[in-house]
């Protein structure tokens, strides 16, 4: 194992966070208004923007769905057991000891086995429960004519504005981890500059020096 | 000729259909025929120049050319007073139902058919009169702006300065002759006339129909803008055989159906009949997004909810309470009168009345909203009514999932009128007379004037009168506002929004603090907590470590 500045982040990638971070800051917003909790726009303009910041989202994850099969980037997400205690055991004991973060980056598991599970959880439960309600939500003309209607709209607004709330809570959490373990600054840049330092095996390394030389430092 | 002039209508739709240049194809006069497009110029016709001495032998000599114009009026509700309710079987009409104003029309037969479309109906026991020079032809047709009706005339027009016309105007005698020279086809003055001045005065009765829209501005209506698209009332209210589209009795709530091609749908005058089903421009685009959602609310509210968003527009208030129950307050027996509200255009309107009552008045009037589906149910004479509720005197159903109901805006006046306390049933009552003992206004008697009217209308009396409230509701129609004046989504979507505790609808944005939101933000501030409190502890064991 040698510890090397690997790219991780692909331009995709990261343009794929940083992006969907921006879209779902004016989701919230915007959201917020519809469901009427601030009123800091008109609602015609907040409905405006919600449902064009919507669609083009839904577009991003056409095409991060796309990039992550083709890529087999899907693999960072496989949930594993291996370490997943550890981890969790460092968040609620050992920070507070002066431990050491207990998990090293690898080169095919970039995330820790706590962060890939809520990564996970967030691609597999949130993000289909919100844009399912959302799209029954939008298209709300297509079934408006069964019966109770607008009961099972009542509801669909409901998961749809509470899955929110949840979404909301997971981003508080996200950056709040982005503190522990190392500085801020070190747990963003990557997301930025797309390099990280992580743990390579030798047949990485070699793979990446002699194919992707670009990707070490 | 007639067909002429359908033909001619018909063209006239399409070329509003196509959108090309709609205010080139106007005429100037409200009328919906350019000038001089008509293929007769009556006033060359010699059968025509006279000195009429009557209204009738101004009809009869329209029939020389117009053979079948007459059974065609005859035919028409303007003509019968008389609706027979398609789905409920009631046997509506003018000549049938009370209202919430001056009650009924038997009993008080001559200054209430003043406005019939025809001459001398001075008895409701009878059908109106069947030959066929009782027919009006100018009121609807005079286009010179010679004639007018007397108000207490039975039709007829006055032919000397006593009493004043249907509209209020002093009357002076109608020169016939020029009437009969200057007829074309209707604008908005004429139908106006009546309908304008319903219930005795100016936008008393509809709300959405008062002397504004003679000349209206823009902003009083988009489609009737005297300097615009300058529409006339059959612009929408197409005929055939002289039977108007658009009825309150029985409306179309909804009209999925949308535009007809050219000569299709001459029966209807609903927004989607020329909009069609899904007006809003949908597309890709910010404002084409919300058209989407416009479209999708097609389903739920009527045009009008959104695009009318108040009514008695443009300075003429119409009657929002009317208590006859405080009428006949009498100074020294004389009546006596007071003028307390100041319209939009500074004409003073009475705010009590010894003869009728107290009043109160409403302009830009923000509507009442209810499911809708179309069908006016009128509590008739001979049912029987609960005096401890709001007697509705007309009420509707709709709801949701009928299939044909939208969420419509209403004028809804609040009313205190006249029963037979003994029947528990609305009292006819007769209120105008000048001549007999027993009338209302003349005599200040409800105990006579109650008696003689439901001896004229022919109802069992039990001699013990009370008064009850009641409502009366007019769909509003009229008064479409231009697209920027429509009413903005938060006009509803906000607490207490226009649209808050109907049923069968979720308004997004009325509930800040429904259940989802109240959840999610426990569940966010737990985490936020939570976060806090890592925070915290990690402080504090930190500077452990460190010491």
């Amino acid at each position: 194992m040698t510890e090397r500045v690997v790219r991780i982040y692909s331009r995709f990638e990261r343009f794929w966070h940083w992006s969907q971070m921006a879209l779902i800051f004016v989701l919230l917003f915007s959201g917020l208004r519809v469901s009427g909790v601030h009123r800091l726009s008109s609602f015609e303009t907040a409905v405006t923007v919600h449902t064009g910041a919507a669609l083009v989202l839904i577009v991003l994850w056409l095409f991060a769905i796309f990039w992550h099969l083709t890529t087999g980037t899907w693999r960072h997400y496989v949930p594993t057991s291996r370490g997943l205690f550890a981890v969790a055991r460092f968040y609620a004991f050992g920070i507070f000891k002066g431990e050491h973060h207990p998990y090293r980056k690898a080169y095919w598991r970039k995330h820790n086995p706590l962060q890939a599970l809520t990564y996970l959880a967030l691609k597999l439960v949130l993000f289909p429960a919100i844009w399912l309600s959302g799209l029954a939500y939008l298209l709300y003309g297509l079934w408006d004519g069964v019966p109770e209607a607008s009961d099972y709209l009542a509801i669909v607004a409901g998961i749809h504005v509470f899955t929110a709330f949840v979404i909301a809570a997971f981003i508080v959490a996200h950056v709040y981890l982005l503190t522990v373990g190392h500085s801020f600054r070190e747990h963003v840049a990557p997301m930025i500059t797309g390099f990280d330092t992580i743990d390579l095996t030798p047949e990485e390394e070699a793979y990446l020096e002699a194919d992707k030389p670009c990707s070490l430092k | 000729m007639r067909r002429a002039m359908t033909k001619r209508l018909g063209f006239f739709m399409g070329v509003l259909l196509l959108g090309s240049f709609p205010a080139l194809a106007q005429p100037a006069d409200g009328t919906t025929a350019a000038p001089g497009t008509s293929t007769a110029d009556h006033s060359l016709f010699e059968i025509l120049q006279q000195d009429f001495k009557s209204g009738p032998e101004v009809t009869a000599a329209c029939l020389t050319c117009h053979t079948e114009a007459a059974d065609h009026v005859m035919d028409s509700i303007h003509y019968t007073w008389e609706f027979p309710h398609p789905t409920t079987g009631q046997l509506l009409g003018k000549r049938h139902v009370i209202n919430a104003f001056c009650g009924n029309v038997v009993g008080n037969e001559p200054r209430c058919t003043s406005c019939h479309a025809g001459y001398g109906w001075t008895d409701m026991h009878r059908p109106p009169p069947r030959q066929s020079t009782a027919v009006d032809c100018l009121v609807c047709h005079d286009r010179s702006g010679a004639y007018a009706k007397l108000s207490t005339g039975a039709g007829h027009p006055p032919m000397s300065t006593r009493g004043e016309t249907i509209t209020g105007a002093p009357a002076k005698p109608v020169d016939l002759r020029t009437a009969a020279l200057g007829v074309g086809l209707p604008g908005r003055d004429n139908c106006g006339q009546c309908h304008f001045y319903g219930g005795g005065g100016d936008n008393v009765k509809h709300g959405d129909l008062s002397s504004v829209l003679v000349e209206p501005t823009r902003a009083v209506d988009v489609h009737m803008d005297a300097d615009g698209l300058n529409f006339a009332c059959s612009v929408c209210h197409v005929t055939r055989s002289h039977k108007w589209a658009g009825s309150r009795y029985a409306m179309r709530a909804s009209d999925p159906e949308g535009t007809g091609l050219p000569g299709q749908r001459r029966d209807v005058a609903t927004c989607e009949s020329c909009h069609g089903a899904a007006p809003h421009p949908a597309d890709l685009t910010p404002s084409g997004l919300i058209g989407v959602k416009m479209n999708d609310h097609a389903g739920t509210v009527a045009c009008q909810t959104c695009h009318i968003p108040t009514f008695a527009r443009g300075g003429v208030a119409t009657k929002m309470k009317w208590d006859w129950s405080t009428a006949g307050r009498l100074e020294d027996g004389k009546p006596i009168s007071t003028e307390d509200y100041t319209q939009g255009d500074g004409q003073h309107r009475h705010t009590y009345l010894s003869t009728k009552g107290d009043f109160e008045w409403g302009e830009d009037v923000v509507p009442h909203y209810a499911w809708f589906d179309g069908q006016m149910i009128f509590t008739t004479g001979d049912q029987t009514i609960d005096p401890a509720q709001v007697v509705e005197v007309n009420s509707f159903e709709g709801a949701r999932d009928d299939g044909v109901s939208r969420i419509w805006p209403f004028k809804r006046m609040d009313g205190r009128q006249s029963y037979d306390a003994g029947y528990s049933k609305l009292a006819y009552s007769h209120v105008w007379g000048p001549t007999t003992d027993t009338a209302y206004w003349t005599n200040f008697d409800w105990g006579k004037a109650i008696e003689a009217g439901m001896k004229a209308a022919g109802m069992p009396y039990s001699g013990e009168y009370g008064f009850v409230d009641t409502h009366y509701y007019w769909p509003i129609t009229h008064m479409v506002a231009p697209a920027e004046a429509a009413l903005a989504c938060d006009a509803c979507h906000a607490e207490g929004g226009r649209l808050d505790g109907l049923p069968g609808v979720y308004v997004p944005g009325t509930r800040p603090l429904g259940l989802p939101v109240v959840l999610g933000l426990l569940l966010f501030a737990g985490t936020l907590a939570g976060v806090m409190l890592h925070v915290a502890l990690r402080l504090l064991t930190g500077r452990a470590h460190h010491d």
